[in-house]
């Protein structure tokens, strides 16, 4: 089976973002080789120089330094590497307090000046150290799913009833409604929890007629998602193999626990039955309903069954 | 309206509900004229059957007048007499296509419910349970059709209520427990449980040529129809040994097929072996008692057929695959694809080939309901079909 992963969306796939830590890793290289090989004169332009330990403190500073500059160089964990980053600017920072307390004049305004840089660099630290992380764990949060149903209908016939992205409501029961902007571009808006709408641009990025349909967001969009449609004729003329896969990354917070209710408590469960309300809707013409389950097959419903019996007119 | 609600294990109340409405394009509303208490309404009465809701409506067994029909219904029309199978089936999906109505794909919308049971989920049934579907049954003064442009079939006026009901499931069921014998002349058949499904088994076993038809139950009344209506050869379980009787009557070979219309709630001539499925069944740790099955299985002549029409709703513990197995057994079965059968089975009516209604013992009022389950439960007052009259 093809998988979707690595096509669908860069924003997720490929290499965590790697160019602030590099750059950081860069000048961790800068800084340690400096400290290490010109102690003398690093002391002299941040104002230590008087102190007999500098030197000593000075080189220690610079293997961390390039310790650090090899980790995120590497591109490996650099989570954890930009957090090492600020660990170190921490021990700097603590350091350079003490360097002030008890000199004046020349040398406290270079200490100070130095302590003004430090605290610079540990906030571009703090930056990167937080970004890596989130990334990451978007990354960890996308959920992927492949589930297949088969319809007693042609590929053709599955094929156009999906590709009219303004059907997808019909049976897709998370959405509220799909604009087709033009052949490619789409806009949808899906129904959360309590009122909460969720909308995002989608664009078709491959469609081989009566074949595939794959689609992902637009970048920017708070919850990137993309998917593709298969349609595979069904061995021994039994229709079509309509086979999904799809895939998106819930955000963190309090949209993401929204979007994460809108798939309710088994996400693979829910798109399961929206396929098998494609193929009612194909093969019977809707969405087949009793009076257990009045708005059709639902996950959500099916552990809520009001009474078989009719519904009160109130609720028509 | 008036409707019979299951209001907990052993109780069903008749209750003022709403008037049902169209709620697909396919469906039709219908005005119920006789509707049935079937034996595995019984099987929810006793609270055997998972996914049952206080106030659900009961009923799969009822025929009555359409009264309104959605847009997509164009075979039906209001004031058509017509009698409803127990079913129900879309007709386009690769089941139906095949025949096969009561695995329709996409008539239950607790599909996902059934399928962690079942692995794959049956059609949806008219009132009988959130498994099945949760739709609202026929035992009640008008019901909603789902499919109506499938399920539905138009009954003459020379056929009566009572035996036109009898095509919405029992006879039906019985055909088709008989047909999948494959009854091949000289045949004996052998068919345990002589309630209505049984005797119409029994019936049909006879219309499909079977040469010796014998009938095995405990209740004298019963067997007693099936000697009167069918000329069918009787045992009694709880007076003689089964496989010996059997054995004997077919000089060792067995019957040539044998049909459980029993199901899951078997009764069994041996104390020690009821009292063992009894209380396994009461802890839930088994949610059959298979006792008819088993003995269907070991009574079978060797290469023979097993035929299922028995109500099964879980897992049978003992079951004898050794002798299923060693002796090249086949077992078929199925919920009854109704559909296939009704129009055959109503020109057999109409031809005078059989009168099904034979097995109807009580008529009485929809109001009576409560009291048609009791007799019905406790087999008073010779008590075999009930058909409630609304």
């Amino acid at each position: 089976m093809s998988r979707v992963d690595t096509v669908l969306l860069p924003e997720l796939d490929g290499p965590v973002p790697a160019t602030l830590p590099g750059a950081l890793g860069l000048l961790s290289l800068a800084l340690g080789v400096g400290a290490l090989v010109a102690p003398g004169p690093v002391a002299r332009l941040t104002g230590v120089d008087d102190s007999p330990a500098a030197r000593s403190v000075l080189s220690a500073i610079g293997l961390r330094e390039l310790g650090s500059a090899a980790g995120l160089l590497s591109g490996r964990r650099p989570s954890g590497w930009a957090w090492s980053r600020v660990a170190g600017d921490a021990m700097d920072l603590t350091l350079l307090g003490r360097a002030l307390a008890d000199r004046s004049g020349e040398r406290r305004h270079r200490v100070a000046l130095t302590t003004l840089a430090i605290a610079g660099i540990t906030a571009v630290d703090l930056l990167a150290a937080v970004r890596v992380g989130r990334a990451r764990r978007a990354r960890a949060r996308v959920i992927r799913m492949e589930i297949a149903v088969t319809v007693n209908r042609s590929p053709a016939e599955a094929y156009r009833f999906w590709r009219d992205m303004e059907n997808l409501p019909r049976f897709m029961a998370h959405l509220e409604s799909v604009r087709a902007d033009d052949l490619r571009r789409s806009h949808w808006i899906a129904r959360g929890p309590a009122g909460r709408r969720v909308e995002w641009d989608a664009e078709i990025i491959d469609d081989q007629p009566n074949k595939s349909i794959t689609w992902r967001s637009l970048p920017g969009s708070g919850v990137p998602n993309a998917g593709r449609v298969r349609f595979v004729p069904g061995p021994g003329d039994r229709g079509t193999e309509v086979r999904v896969e799809l895939r998106y990354a819930p955000p963190a917070g309090a949209l993401g626990r929204a979007v994460a209710k809108l798939f309710g408590e088994e996400p693979e469960q829910q798109v399961r039955d929206d396929l098998r309300r494609f193929k009612q809707v194909l093969e019977t013409g809707e969405v087949v309903r009793s009076e257990g389950s009045p708005n059709g097959i639902s996950v959500r419903q099916q552990a809520m069954q009001r009474p078989a019996q009719p519904l009160p007119a109130s609720r028509r | 309206m008036k409707a019979t609600a299951w209001m907990g294990a052993d109780s069903v109340k008749v209750i003022d509900v709403p008037d049902p409405k169209i709620m697909n394009a396919r469906d039709a509303i219908v005005r119920i004229s006789t509707t049935a208490i079937c034996g595995s309404d019984l099987h929810l009465y006793h609270g055997y059957i998972p996914a049952m809701r206080k106030g659900d409506i009961l009923g799969h067994e009822f025929m009555g007048e359409v009264v309104e029909v959605g847009p997509q219904v164009r075979n039906l029309a209001p004031g058509d007499r017509v009698v409803v199978p127990f079913p129900i089936a879309c007709g386009h999906c690769s089941s139906c296509q095949r025949g096969l109505y009561s695995v329709c794909e996409n008539s239950n919308p607790n599909a996902g419910i059934a399928e962690k049971i079942m692995g794959h989920s049956p059609a949806g049934i008219f009132g009988y349970s959130h498994l099945l579907g949760g739709y609202a049954g026929g035992q009640a003064e008008y019901a909603r059709v789902p499919f109506a442009d499938v399920g539905p079939i138009k009954v003459p006026d020379e056929i009566s209520d009572d035996q036109a009901v009898m095509l919405a499931d029992v006879f039906p069921t019985g055909y088709m427990g008989a047909e999948m014998c494959d009854i091949k002349p000289g045949q004996v058949i052998a068919i345990w449980g002589a309630g209505p499904v049984g005797l119409l088994a029994a019936a049909s076993a006879r219309l499909l040529g079977a040469e010796r038809v014998i009938v095995i139950d405990r209740y004298p009344y019963r067997l007693r129809l099936a000697e009167e209506h069918i000329d069918a050869e009787t045992i009694n379980y709880s007076e003689v040994d089964v496989l010996d009787t059997l054995n004997e009557m077919t000089a060792g070979r067995g019957p040539d097929a044998c049909i459980d219309a029993v199901g899951l709630e078997s009764h069994h001539g041996n104390t020690a072996m009821y009292a063992y499925d009894r209380a396994k069944q009461a802890a839930r740790v088994e949610t059959e008692r298979p006792f008819a099955l088993r003995q269907a299985i070991l009574a079978c002549r060797s290469g023979g057929v097993v035929s299922v029409v028995g109500a099964y709703g879980g897992f049978v513990d003992k079951f004898p695959m050794g002798a299923f197995m060693n002796r090249s057994l086949v077992m078929r079965t199925g919920q009854c694809h109704v559909q296939r059968y009704t129009r055959p089975l109503l020109e057999r009516i109409q031809r005078g080939e059989i009168d099904p209604s034979f097995i109807v013992s009580h008529r009485m009022p929809l109001r009576d309901a409560p009291k048609g389950y009791k007799i019905f439960q406790k087999k008073q007052d010779d008590c075999t079909k009930v058909l409630l009259k609304v």
